[in-house]
C-alpha cells in the first residue's frame, strides 16, 4: 500500500470551492541519472493522477519525469454532492496506488 | 454565525499562522536555525504539514509506533502509549546514555551500556532488547518513519541536552571533533560554520550548523535522512573518509552541537536545501 | 476626436492587442531563486469564470533546458472552479518555465518566468 498523506476537508457547503492536497512517497526517478558505475538509473515514474468526485473525473494531471520525488498536487473543486473523492496513481513498472476520502456536502 | 465566533476563528486563524511560520529568531541570539537560511519557498513547504513531504515518513512511523513487532510481539505503543504525551522532550534531549538494559538472550548488561547513543540508536535498542526484533538499517524508510514521528513530538520544545555527567566525555570528544581539520581540503567543522556562517559557498548559503530540524527532508537527497547521513556528507564534502555508520564519534558530535544548540526550537522534521 | 473617441473603447483595444490580455491571464508562480533543483515549487493560476462555456480545458507546463521538454499536462473543467494549480518540479539548470492555457473556445494563454537554480556546495557520494 503506497504511502499517501491527503488534505481534503470534511464537510463543505454545496458550490463552495474547495482545496484537494495529495502527496504520495515515489522516487520518481528520472532514468537521466547515472549511478556509481556509471549505468543509467531505469526510469520509474508515476505518470497519471486522476481525481473523482461519486465517479466523476474532476482532475487529471499527466507527469513527467520533470516532476520532483514525493509528488506533490493541489488542485481545486466545486463541492456538488456528499459522497467520495477518489484519487488514483498509476506508473512505470505496473505502479498504481489508490486513495479515497468521504466528504459531506450540505 | 456570532461574533463571538467569529471573533475566535480570526484568533485561532491567526494563532496558527503566526506559529506555522514563526521558529522565530530569540532576541539578541547570534544563533539561528538554517531555517531562516532558506527562502520563503521552502520554508513554507516546511511549515505546511499537510505538503511537507517529511510528513509522509511521520505517517509511515505513526502506523510503525501500533505494529506489533518481533518474537515479544510487541509494538512501541504496548509500552509508550500516547507518543504525543509521552516521547514529549526526548527529541530535545538526546544523544543521552540509556539505562542499562539486557544483553541480548541474558540478564547482563549488554556490552556497550554507558555510551550514549542517538535517537535512532536508542530506537533501535528497542527493537533488539524489548521487541526481540532484528534491528532497523541505517536510514531504511522505517527507522527513519519512527525518529520522525518520535522527533515531532518535540517540535516547538527547546532543545534540552540531559545535564548527565557521564556525558562529558563524549562531549569533549566531540568539540574536538569540531575543530579538528580534516580531509584533503583540511578543513575543520568550525572553518564553515563558525567562522564562515551566512556568507556562500558555490552559491549556496553557509548555514550555522545547528542540529535542530533532525530528521530532515533534504531536497538535495529526495528524502528524509538522519543527521549522521548529513555529517557523513560533510565529511565527503571535505574530501575526508566518511567514518563507519557505527562510529562512536557520530554521536560525541552530535553531543557537542546539540549542546551548541541549547535553548534554541526544534523545528524537526525539517525540509532543507 | 470626438468621433475617434466614440468608435474606440476598451473593448475594441482589446481586440487589437489581445496578446496583453493573455500575458495578464496566467500568472506562473515561482521562486525567482530556489537553492535546489530537485523540488521547486511551483503554481499556475488561469483567470477564468470555470464555466460550462467558458473555462480553462487543459494547462500544460513546459521547461527549456531539462533532457526533455515536458513538465505536466493538465486537464480540467468547471467542476473545478478555481483553474489553479500547485506542484513541485525537478530542474536541472537555471531557465525559463513556460505555462500554457488552452480554454474551451479554443484559445491560448501562456506565462513565463525565469529560475535561478543553485544546488548544494557539498553533494554526496553514492556509496
Amino acid at each position: 500500500m503506497a504511502n499517501v498523506l491527503v488534505n481534503a476537508p470534511k464537510t463543505a457547503r454545496r458550490g463552495e470551492t474547495v482545496e484537494i492536497k495529495a502527496l504520495i512517497m515515489h522516487p520518481m526517478e528520472t532514468g537521466f541519472r547515472a549511478g556509481t558505475n556509471g549505468r543509467i538509473i531505469p526510469r520509474n515514474i508515476i505518470e497519471h493522477f486522476t481525481a473523482t468526485w461519486n465517479g466523476a473525473e474532476i482532475f487529471r494531471m499527466d507527469f513527467s519525469p520533470a516532476i520532483a520525488a514525493n509528488p506533490f498536487v493541489s488542485f481545486f473543486t466545486v463541492a456538488s454532492e456528499s459522497g467520495t473523492i477518489a484519487l488514483r496513481w498509476t506508473g512505470d513498472e505496473g505502479f498504481v496506488a489508490e486513495h479515497q476520502v468521504a466528504i459531506t456536502v450540505t | 454565525m456570532t461574533r463571538l465566533t467569529i471573533g475566535l476563528c480570526l484568533a485561532s486563524v491567526f494563532a496558527a499562522s503566526w506559529f506555522a511560520g514563526s521558529w522565530a529568531l530569540a532576541q539578541n541570539d547570534p544563533r539561528h536555525s538554517g531555517y531562516h537560511d532558506m527562502g520563503p519557498d521552502l520554508r513554507r513547504m516546511q511549515d505546511d504539514d499537510t505538503a511537507n513531504p517529511a510528513m509522509l515518513f511521520v505517517q509511515a512511523g505513526q502506523v510503525l509506533w501500533q505494529e506489533k513487532a518481533g518474537t515479544a510481539n510487541k509494538a512501541c505503543a504496548d509500552c509508550h502509549q500516547d507518543a504525543a504525551k509521552t516521547m514529549r522532550g526526548v527529541a530535545a534531549r538526546y544523544p543521552a546514555i540509556p539505562p542499562s538494559m539486557p544483553g541480548p538472550g541474558s540478564d547482563k548488561p549488554a556490552s556497550d551500556a554507558g555510551q550514549p547513543v542517538d535517537l535512532e540508536g536508542r530506537i533501535n535498542l528497542c527493537r533488539t532488547e524489548r521487541q526481540q526484533a532484528p534491528a532497523l538499517e541505517p536510514e531504511s524508510p522505517d527507522l527513519l518513519g519512527l525518529t520522525a514521528y518520535v522527533a515531532l513530538q518535540s517540535r516547538g520544545q527547546p532543545i534540552a541536552p540531559a545535564d548527565d555527567p557521564r556525558l562529558v566525555p563524549f562531549r569533549t570528544k566531540g568539540a574536538d571533533l569540531y575543530k579538528s581539520r580534516q580531509g584533503q581540503l583540511n578543513l575543520s567543522c568550525s572553518n564553515c560554520h563558525d567562522d564562515n556562517a551566512g556568507k556562500k559557498l558555490a552559491g549556496a548559503t553557509i548555514p550555522q550548523g545547528h542540529p535542530t530540524g533532525y530528521p530532515i527532508y533534504r531536497l538535495e537527497w529526495q528524502t528524509l535522512g538522519s543527521l549522521k547521513r548529513r555529517l557523513r556528507n560533510c565529511l565527503v564534502g571535505m574530501r575526508a573518509e566518511a567514518w563507519d555508520w557505527d562510529d562512536p564519534q557520530y554521536v560525541a558530535l552530535e553531543l557537542y552541537l546539540m549542546d551548541r544548540a541549547r535553548g534554541m526550537t526544534l523545528d524537526a522534521p525539517a525540509v532543507r536545501p | 476626436m470626438f468621433v475617434h473617441g466614440a468608435l474606440v473603447n476598451a473593448n475594441l483595444w482589446r481586440k487589437v492587442v489581445p496578446r496583453l490580455e493573455g500575458y495578464k491571464r496566467v500568472t506562473l508562480d515561482l521562486p525567482p531563486l530556489i537553492e535546489n533543483g530537485n523540488t521547486v515549487p511551483v503554481t499556475v493560476s488561469v483567470e477564468s469564470p470555470m464555466s460550462e462555456a467558458d473555462h480553462i480545458k487543459a494547462i500544460h507546463v513546459f521547461n527549456e533546458k531539462n533532457p526533455q521538454p515536458h513538465v505536466f499536462d493538465a486537464r480540467l473543467g468547471p467542476k473545478n472552479g478555481k483553474a489553479v494549480i500547485a506542484t513541485r518540479i525537478k530542474l536541472g539548470d537555471s531557465q525559463k518555465i513556460v505555462a500554457i492555457a488552452e480554454t474551451s473556445k479554443g484559445e491560448f494563454f501562456s506565462a513565463s518566468a525565469d529560475v535561478i537554480v543553485t544546488i548544494a556546495a557539498c553533494v554526496e557520494d553514492i556509496t
